[in-house]
């Protein structure tokens, strides 16, 4: 199946800064992927890239197949600050939607805004900040995309607004089989809504793969302190704490951990999340790809 | 009928405590054969989770020969899991106690004890898990 995003090499300069650099990544189509990182690390540019908003600097990038932008129809864009019409009603929104979308779905449309309680005749701008992110997801998910992007990474949602919005995003993935790429900051909520993860920080990707995956192959190793260097080829080092005696590490390995000096336990996909964005960038777009054969 | 929970903080992911929930519901007969499991639907809207993870978590109660699918019905409890359980219950109890009497001659108090039992039990859960 045409993977859901798809990039080589991409990246993307402000100036002389890389907001994303050396991105290298595939997410199989129908996974509700997350991408996490802390603000600036590169979520929202990688998005917009992906959404055909920005223009790489360098590298590659295909969404579904095709060049960002090509298919509109396939592929939805949501801001959750919530691009609306602050002057036009909830009403006039879907109107509009209709007007503009050839494969607009208005059945399925009035039905959610009905289902959440929203007013037709209420102007956008007097909605509260969930009721906003709500409607902007319905007109997203009228346009019956295959893949929905969403930008959370600017949402505020209070924690209620935010179970009712990913319930009615998790409701269209089960009813459409939709994929979904989604950018939060928030790592609480990943585990129940996605099934796929990209770390990134300082604009490179340091992970990614599928959440069970990932976590199946990552142990939480605490023993007596030693230097991460002596371990076995096999055992990669995502993060270490050192204490005077005593050393903690996260470690990335297929195999079992065999060394009796190491309590073993699991690693939870909260701690996996931030051992990646602290630690060193273990994962590396594979070497020799210098960004100048990409660029495009 | 059962309704799901989630609880963040178990450290168990999320399809493990579904399939939990129904493996517990059938050993105390809250569930019976022929019962029906909430729809996927029904599941996503309750818990606001992803699909893909109910799905999961049906198709590895499945796999246990516990549930059944019926395309475009739903899914069936097709087996029961608390009268052959109980029955093992007695012997599984004086091999334990024995196991026990053991650990304490060796030495190990009761936090020694309980820490080896749950670091053995939780890799064992995972493993099979996979």
């Amino acid at each position: 199946m045409t993977p859901l995003l798809e990039a080589w090499g991409l990246g993307r300069r402000y100036g002389r800064r890389w907001a994303l650099a050396e991105c290298t990544v595939r997410i199989p189509a129908g996974r509700v992927a997350g991408l996490v990182g802390a603000n600036g690390a590169g979520k929202s540019t990688l998005l917009a890239l992906a959404a055909g908003m920005l223009e790489p600097s360098a590298g590659t990038v295909r969404v579904l197949g095709d060049r960002p932008g090509s298919r509109l129809g396939k592929v939805a864009y949501v801001a959750q600050d919530a691009p609306l019409y602050a002057g036009l009603t909830v009403a006039e929104h879907l109107r509009l939607g209709a007007r503009l979308n050839p494969r607009w779905d208005a059945a399925s449309a009035r039905a959610r805004i009905d289902r959440l309680g929203l007013d037709p005749a209420r102007r956008a701008g007097r909605l509260s900040g969930g009721q906003r992110a709500q409607l902007a997801l319905t007109l997203g998910l009228a346009k019956r995309p295959e893949l929905l992007i969403l930008d959370e990474s600017a949402a505020a949602l209070d924690p209620l607004a935010r179970r009712d919005f990913r319930a009615t995003l998790l409701e269209a993935v089960a009813a459409d089989g939709l994929s979904v790429l989604l950018a939060s900051h928030l790592v609480a909520d990943l585990e129940r809504t996605c099934d796929h993860l990209v770390v990134l920080a300082d604009g490179r990707v340091r992970v990614a793969g599928d959440i069970d995956d990932l976590l199946a192959r990552h142990r939480r190793l605490t023993g007596p302190r030693r230097d991460p260097g002596t371990l076995p080829r096999g055992q990669h080092v995502v993060a270490a704490v050192h204490a005077a005696r005593q050393s903690s590490l996260v470690v990335r390995t297929d195999d079992p951990i065999l060394d009796p000096a190491w309590e073993v336990g699991d690693v939870g996909l909260e701690d996996l999340v931030i051992a990646y964005m602290s630690g060193e960038p273990v994962l590396r777009p594979a070497a020799g790809r210098a960004k100048a054969a990409w660029r495009a | 009928m059962i309704a799901f929970h989630l609880d963040d903080r178990s450290g168990l992911a999320p399809y493990l405590q579904l399939v939990r929930q129904v493996r517990q519901a059938l050993r105390v007969g809250l569930l019976r054969e022929g019962d029906q499991l909430p729809t996927v639907k029904e599941v996503v809207a309750q818990l606001a989770i992803n699909p893909n993870t109910v799905l999961k978590a049906y198709r590895e109660l499945e796999h246990a020969g516990l549930v059944a699918a019926r395309p475009g019905v739903g899914t069936f409890v097709t087996a029961t899991l608390a009268d052959a359980s109980l029955a093992a219950h007695g012997p599984l109890r004086r091999d334990l106690l024995a196991w026990l009497g053991e650990a304490r001659r060796a030495g190990l108090d009761d936090e020694s004890i309980e820490a080896l039992f749950m670091t053995t039990f939780r890799q064992s859960s995972l493993r099979e898990a996979r």
